[in-house]
């Protein structure tokens, strides 16, 4: 591998997908969608508090990369980390019980939107310092290798935390120790409310690990299937033991970087042609529907399955008892 | 028993562990030569380098890796070189090894032990001397370790290898050299439970890490004076032992307590204020701090030397407290 910017996938890495594999990406994708709506519907609501930064339009990332994951493979990622909870298999129950802090999400209502962690579902949690998952994947990784497993670390951040230091010292490392893991930079084009060309000195991010010899690809992140055939070559090239891989996947977040934020620094024009011309679940829609591989019918049995799916996870959400106060004294090391 | 010094204790620890655990494995800079000081040396050969991990110089990418290699199990033991050099690395030790237990409700742990040694050593200067043990006592979440001798180093970092909870373990780099007994098998020091270095009814001295010798040897000027001083040697600063500083101060009346550290917000202010929140009344004297000034420490030896707590000094503070001048 080597660096290389594409938007399309590379020839003969993308294997025409069956129809169930493209269901089966337009379900998960779909399933993250009504998921945020549902948690943002739940925020104006009051219903979830403090932070929640949402995942939609950026869907066709993590559910590409992870179908091309094997069992025990472990995931980490900052906070706008619902989408891949749910991509990792966790339940939405769990999920949305965390967004509003009872005693049945992942976290017992003490982590909140940003953190959740799954042992049985190989999350490493959402963390909430920008660019501090990017050290801890590179972990995950010489872990995998020291317990001589052929597990692979997905590490994933954001375009805002390429610019932190400890990325920079965790692609030496990586690249030193040729560690089993790729790192996904997730280019949503704003870090917060500043535009990539505003923050970065250079604009192409796959190339960020040039100096330490990672290879690297930019790809177009709002496809599913380009996302796929890069991660099952990033994915068999960390497995084979030949180091960590960068992949850029460029995409596009609808809503504001948190949902205290307006996103005033963008055009509604901007955000408007995106959803149009380029929304990763429409795109599927369209490859199913216009290819005659899949009929309105079969889609509408699947949306409405996963309403009904995202609807119990609001009901379980609301249910589910608030913590007891006394949790402040559990799991922290008091008197030791 | 064998007489061993506090560096080769603090090596035979990590042996020892690393023998009975094959999940143990050490990280850090320059750990494939032996340690800048020498706490190393030999590992490598023994253990292999994936398990003796040369680092390159990027403490924060070494701390932040070992928190991960932590949470999939492994039990990683991180050389920080200086407690200085610490600082570059405080994100992954106080936002994520630190809280990742209580705030994934539970769902992982972090087994992690980070060496930091801490002190003044040969005009080191203003970064290589530092002791801030203070800051970590102040993180919810981190175990704080400060052992004074050979064998407390030995049985507080095999205690610290089989935490699963973060430590912060430092070693004072000029105890290094110093020679002491150290029991013989697998012996393990409990965290949370202060040592008597000496007893004594008349004055309760509490000092932790090197400041302990210099106690000591105060305390032995005292006792030529007539004076009963009980010196209590913390040993960890977070848990810490309440109980046996408390029963001693109630019983001789008064607490002095000297630290190497900046007096102003060091771990001594928190010592004195739970004693005079605890005794207040019973008190015979008003409690007493002794630690460094809040300045800076110099490299030429009569500056550096400005910013020490001598044995002459906790004397001098010990006779006031006591009435004599």
């Amino acid at each position: 591998m080597a660096l290389k910017r594409r938007t399309k996938p590379a020839t003969g890495a993308a294997k025409t997908p069956s129809v169930e594999q493209l269901l089966k990406y337009y379900r998960e994708m779909l399933q993250i969608r009504r998921f945020e709506e549902k948690a943002g519907q739940m925020y104006g609501m009051g219903l979830i508090g403090g932070f929640c930064h949402l995942y939609i339009g950026q869907e066709a990332v993590v559910v590409g990369m992870q179908n091309a994951l094997s069992l025990g493979d472990s995931v980490i990622t900052s906070y706008r980390d619902h989408g891949h909870m749910l991509a990792c298999g966790m339940d939405p129950k769990g999920v949305m019980a965390e967004l509003t802090g009872r005693s049945g999400g992942y976290s017992r209502g003490k982590g909140g939107s940003m953190h959740m962690f799954s042992k049985a579902e190989h999350f490493y949690g959402g963390h909430g310092i920008v660019g501090a998952q990017m050290p801890l994947g590179t972990g995950l990784a010489f872990a995998n290798r020291y317990r001589g497993t052929d597990r692979v670390s997905v590490t994933y951040c954001g375009d805002g935390a390429i610019n932190q230091g400890q990325v920079y010292e965790s692609f030496n490392m990586a690249a030193l120790w040729k560690l089993p893991v790729i790192y996904v930079i997730e280019n949503n084009k704003y870090g917060m409310g500043t535009s990539v060309q505003r923050a970065s000195a250079s604009t192409d991010l796959f190339e960020r690990g040039a100096a330490y010899g990672i290879p690297g690809s930019q790809i177009d992140g709002m496809d599913v299937l380009a996302t796929h055939a890069a991660a099952e070559e990033a994915v068999a090239h960390a497995r084979a033991g030949k180091g960590p891989v960068i992949l850029e996947m460029m995409t596009y977040r609808y809503r504001g970087h948190s949902m205290s934020d307006p996103a005033k620094y963008r055009t509604k024009e901007e955000v408007a042609k995106m959803r149009t011309e380029h929304d990763p679940i429409d795109l599927v829609r369209k490859r199913l529907i216009d290819g005659g591989l899949a009929n309105e019918d079969a889609l509408k049995a699947i949306d409405k399955e996963v309403k009904d799916l995202v609807t119990a996870a609001a009901e379980f959400a609301q249910e589910s008892p608030e913590p007891d106060p006394s949790e402040v004294w559990t799991d922290v090391l008091l008197e030791a | 028993m064998a007489i061993v010094s506090y560096l080769e204790a603090g090596r035979d620890a990590l042996a020892e562990e690393m023998r009975r655990d094959p999940l143990v494995w050490a990280v850090g800079e320059d750990l494939g030569r032996g340690g800048v000081f020498g706490q190393y040396k030999g590992l490598v050969e023994e253990f292999g380098p994936e398990r003796i991990s040369d680092a390159p110089i990027s403490e924060a990418a070494i701390l932040g890796a070992a928190v991960g290699a932590a949470m999939m199990g492994t039990r990683p033991v991180v050389e920080m070189r200086f407690s200085d050099f610490a600082l570059c690395a405080m994100d992954e030790l106080v936002n994520q090894a630190a809280k990742a237990r209580f705030m994934f409700g539970g769902q992982t742990r972090v087994p992690l032990v980070v060496r930091e040694p801490i002190g003044m050593w040969r005009s080191s200067a203003a970064q290589h001397s530092q002791s801030l043990e203070a800051w970590y006592a102040h993180v919810p979440g981190l175990v704080v370790v400060c052992p004074s001798t050979p064998a407390d180093t030995k049985g507080l970092l095999k205690t610290a290898i089989r935490s699963d909870d973060p430590v912060v373990f430092m070693e004072h780099k000029n105890l290094w050299g110093l020679a002491g007994d150290v029991p013989d098998g697998d012996h393990l020091v409990p965290f949370g439970e202060a040592r008597i270095v000496r007893p004594g009814r008349d004055l309760t001295i509490v000092s932790w890490s090197a400041q302990v010798h210099v106690a000591a040897e105060a305390a032995g000027a005292l006792a030529a004076q007539g004076i009963e001083v009980e010196l209590i040697d913390l040993r960890t600063l977070w848990p810490w032992d309440k109980t046996r500083v408390l029963a001693s101060v109630a019983k001789t009346g008064r607490l002095l307590v000297t630290h190497e550290a900046v007096a102003v917000a060091g771990f001594g202010a928190e010592v004195a204020a739970t004693v005079a929140e605890q005794l207040g009344p019973r008190l015979k004297a008003p409690v007493r701090r002794l630690g460094a000034p809040r300045t800076l420490i110099a490299y030429a030896p009569p500056v550096e030397n400005a910013v020490r707590v001598s044995a002459s000094a906790i004397a001098d503070a010990a006779c006031a407290m006591m009435g004599r001048h």
